[in-house]
């Protein structure tokens, strides 16, 4: 039987209060725009107003001679190392070198005293170029007539993916059924409501940056990196966080071009993105436009897949390479079949670049995967439920590109899902114009191998005992950005010590005061740092039980400890308070402390790619939403969506809930309304919260989450994933509920009223 | 409103933030969240988009809320304000800020102190709601972390122990 089943907690499966949210209600959690450092400088970033241009000369003498100015610099005051997250195509540069590759790209820099000053030394900057032709649709990147971006790209490719498992043509020919269908993604981007900011400060050879960042310890590594500094003379900390999403998992031009300008003025130098800013940083999710062959058999089994694939990966490679491995790496991970083909490439356009967004790569090709299984099941006559039933994957299980499976309750996340929504009363039975469509998804648990080569483990934590025993601190690098890491790493802490969630503190996210840690990305933190907290706190509790059987004159082996209470199994009355035992402790042999860390085992297959999609454990998750759809002006309503997600062990469930909510309407909002737009000079034409539209509370449906049971071998207490997952069913299960409603597949994202009045439109068109 | 007395380039503007009242020289195109933030140190109102956009910024005027990056400090003149900062008395958290916590209705938080405030005022003019009048109060407010559930479940929770 499982641990999960034969063990009741004390601490964690209960859904105690954020530990910072009285800092956040109140308004007194700092984050880093509202930090004030002695001495601050403004600065500002001039920003190419061309998608492609050669820098002919910059002239910044007058901006230097306005009185307020401390700084004024462009890439010749900078190191030019160039920076990206895969040594291979190092790209980018602090500030554009020869050429600027999109609007918004970042030219020159000042410090001022203040804003206001800055702002006005910007436009003092005298920038001639030579404006050279773009490329801005990303079908045609390729083409010979498209002009180079990068000198060492050729026909702008960034990559190039082939991959190929079993025999996918075989596998077509036995086929009863083969499709082949056209999807489209748009480009969506994070939007956190925090803008990118850092504050950087240049000491005694020591640069240390305050920043609003998903990792520490990868920023550390970069900027060390490129400006030439040990990794001990640069600290990262990390204050409260306004959201991430996958936007902030490598360091911007805030924290590149505040430390240059540190370290030219002495000063801190504080840069806060306006939101135009963070449209032209981007790292969104990139459009990727796929064509999808399946094919199954008369009984809806699925044989083979081939997905061919271009995506839109802007100007430069960021996180681009993992995205694109991730859109093919994913696909074979819900529904079980053996003959796979992915052929993809990722071209440079000159737009914003993309990167990772909550789903990484995979939400796009799920969106096509759902909608066609439902067009697959139309032809057989199967019902939609039925056919995800035939192919669900089951538990310990190998995918066919070497993932492997542990747990996996996907089967019962369908049943419940078609039995919670009612689906069995509704589907094909509403009145028209209304529809409910199912959609599925599945995803990692942190990322079996880290972002650059290193043998570091993945996650570390030490916990202190105070000399009082009254408190422990739980010191951990991972990332809490608004998901509540501290909260359920604190949970976790104390249950694996014996003593309640009050008695912890936490001090997180700060690379020189906690162990490393990879960061808040590809949802690993409850799992791994998990691991690495559980184990420090285990290391507490041995020692504490040791003495407490000296003092108790028992053996070790009888004793245990529940919130706060060492006791003597079976003799209750035979006990000490935590805190005289670790008081003693202290007295007698110094600081209580416990320490943990967390590597994955070795996963992944031999091929070219392969360490894309590995994890330790996966979650799987059935979404099912309801619609209804205004003929006359292709309006669509979704009503209600209901979420069946299975992630192993809850630690908190108030925060998991809020954290499949939170992921749905992501979802929600690719689905049905986001879309960066540009014009053709490759200007975004909606790079503010106005026009690129993020769902508001008059927006969402009714959401209802729930869970199965289910106990994840790999997991500290059984847990696994849950941040990313619910994003990736949502836009097919709109699709298809579309579909239901009113007889029209979408095939374009977003699920605009024009494109559904179009498609109503075309339907009705006499053929 | 906009009677501020001109001194030079500078306005004088009298104006009470939490309770407190304050006379400042402040620029004419100063903002009144810039005001709060830089002058004041009350950073729990938080930018997102200085345009209006986001109601990052919400604080209550007179009781009701404004966008403050749409307000400017020359406006603000005469007129009582209250910010994330004034919401807690004498160290007890408002029914609100405690319903924001026991639902779980903040992640990152930087929608929250706009929240909390925008979810003020409604109760303060409609003490009993409907959830679609506690969608539109907020529908100014983006949130981009929890699409808004334990929000709106929040709010309708501190006007049930209303009654
Ligand atoms: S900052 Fe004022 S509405 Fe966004
Ligand atoms: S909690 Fe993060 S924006 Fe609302």
């Amino acid at each position: 039987m499982s641990e999960a089943t034969t063990k009741e907690f004390s601490v964690i499966g209960k859904s105690v209060p954020k530990i910072d949210a009285r800092d956040k209600v109140t308004g007194r959690a700092k984050y880093t725009g509202d930090l004030k450092v002695t001495g601050m400088l403004i600065g500002k970033i001039l920003r190419s107003p061309h998608a492609h241009a050669r820098i002919l000369s910059i002239d910044t003498s007058k901006a230097e001679q306005l009185p307020g100015v401390e700084a004024v610099i462009t890439a010749k005051d900078v190191p030019a190392t160039f920076y990206g997250i895969s040594p291979a195509r190092y790209d980018e540069t602090i500030l554009a070198i020869e050429k600027v590759l999109q609007v918004g790209d970042k030219v020159a820099a000042v410090a001022a005293v203040d804003e206001e000053t800055a702002v006005k030394a910007l436009g003092l900057i005298d920038v001639e170029y030579e404006v050279l032709p773009a490329v801005l649709d990303p079908l045609r990147a390729m083409d010979e007539d498209q002009p180079q971006i990068h000198p060492q790209y050729e026909r702008n490719i960034s990559v190039e993916i082939h991959q190929d498992f079993g025999d996918v043509e075989m596998a077509f020919q036995q086929s009863h059924l083969v499709r082949t269908d056209r999807f489209q993604g748009n480009r969506a981007t994070h939007v956190p409501m925090e803008p990118h900011a850092a504050i950087s400060k240049w000491e005694n050879g020591k640069l240390t940056i305050w920043s609003s960042t998903q990792s520490p310890h990868y920023f550390q590594y970069h900027i060390a990196r490129v400006f030439g500094l040990k990794m001990g003379d640069v600290r990262v900390i990390k204050p409260t966080v306004g959201g991430g999403f996958g936007g902030k998992l490598e360091p911007s031009a805030a924290e590149y071009v505040s430390a240059a300008l540190a370290m030219k003025t002495g000063r801190p130098v504080k840069i806060v993105f306006d939101r135009k800013e963070v449209f032209f940083h981007n790292r969104g999710r990139h459009a990727q436009h796929i064509e999808l062959t399946t094919g199954v058999t008369k009984e809806g089994k699925i044989l083979g897949v081939h997905g061919k694939y271009i995506i839109d990966g802007g100007s430069y490679t960021s996180l681009g390479i993992a995205s694109a491995y991730y859109a093919g790496a994913m696909l074979p991970l819900i529904y079980e079949f053996d003959h796979f083909k992915f052929d993809c490439f990722r071209v440079h356009t000159n737009l914003p670049s993309c990167a990772a967004q909550r789903g990484h790569g995979a939400p796009q090709p799920r969106f096509a995967f759902e909608s066609q299984l439902d067009m697959i099941a139309k032809e057989l006559g199967m019902d939609p439920i039925e056919i995800r039933k035939v192919n669900a994957r089951r538990p310990n299980t190998m995918t066919l590109n070497d993932l492997k499976v542990n747990s996996c309750e996907f089967m019962a996340c369908l049943e419940k899902a078609r039995e919670i929504s009612g689906w069995v009363g509704k589907k094909g039975k509403l009145p028209p114009g209304q529809g409910i469509g199912i959609g599925c998804g599945g995803f990692i648990t942190g990322a079996g191998y880290p972002i650059y080569r290193t043998r570091l483990p993945h996650a570390a934590a030490i916990v202190k005992v105070s000399e009082q025993g009254d408190i422990a601190t739980l010191y951990i690098g991972a990332v809490d950005i608004g998901q509540g890491s501290d909260t359920i790493l604190a949970q976790m802490a104390a249950e694996a010590i014996g003593i309640n969630y009050e008695d912890m503190r936490i001090v997180s996210a700060d690379t020189e005061t906690t162990p490393h840690d990879f960061g808040a990305y590809a949802s690993r933190q409850t799992l791994m740092s998990g691991h690495a907290v559980k184990q420090a706190g285990e290391e507490v509790r041995r020692q504490i039980i040791e003495l407490a059987a000296e003092l108790l004159e028992a053996s070790v082996a009888d004793l245990d400890i529940d919130r706060r209470v060492i006791f003597v199994k079976g003799s209750p009355e035979k006990m000490l308070p935590f805190e005289t035992v670790a008081n003693e402790f202290f007295i007698r042999k110094g600081p209580l402390m416990g320490k943990g860390s967390y590597t994955p085992p070795k996963l992944g297959g031999k091929f070219k790619g392969a360490a894309v999609g590995t994890s330790p454990a996966y979650s799987f998750a059935a979404q099912i939403s309801q619609v209804e759809v205004d003929e006359e002006t292709g309006q669509v309503m979704v009503t209600n969506v209901w979420d069946v997600h299975d992630c192993g062990t809850v630690i908190n469930p108030n925060l998991l809930h809020a954290q499949v909510e939170g992921a749905l309407f992501m979802g929600m909002g690719e689905a049905m309304y986001e879309q960066v737009v540009f014009d053709d000079k490759g200007r975004p034409l909606n790079a503010n919260l106005g026009e690129y539209r993020v769902p508001t509370a008059l927006d969402v449906p009714q959401v209802i989450s729930e869970l199965v049971d289910s106990y994840e071998p790999a997991g500290p207490w059984g847990v696994k994933e849950v941040g990313e997952g619910a994003t990736l069913p949502t836009m097919g299960s709109y699709a298809n509920a579309i579909y239901d409603a009113i007889g029209v597949r979408l095939y374009d994202l977003p699920l605009t009223p024009e494109k559904v009045w179009r498609a109503i439109h075309e339907r009705k068109k006499p053929s | 409103m906009g009677t501020a007395i001109k001194k030079g380039k500078l306005h004088v503007v009298t104006l009470t933030v939490n309770g407190e009242e304050h006379a400042v020289l402040v620029k004419a195109n100063t903002t009144l969240l810039d005001l709060l933030r830089e002058e004041f140190d009350y950073t729990g109102t938080k930018k997102g988009c200085e345009l209006g956009d986001c109601g990052a910024c919400t604080v209550l005027m007179d009781d009701r809320p404004v966008n403050s990056c749409l307000v400017l400090a020359v406006e603000a003149d005469g007129h009582s304000f209250t910010t994330i900062e004034g919401v807690e008395q004498g160290g007890k958290l408002d029914r609100l800020q405690e319903e924001f916590i026991n639902q779980a209705a903040v992640q990152c938080g930087y929608c929250s102190p706009g929240m909390i405030l925008s979810g003020k005022a409604l109760l303060m003019r409609n003490p009993h709601p409907t959830e679609r009048e506690v969608r539109e109060a907020i529908g100014g407010n983006l949130c981009r972390c929890t699409g808004y559930v334990r929000i709106v479940k929040a709010i309708l929770a501190a006007a049930e122990a209303n009654s």
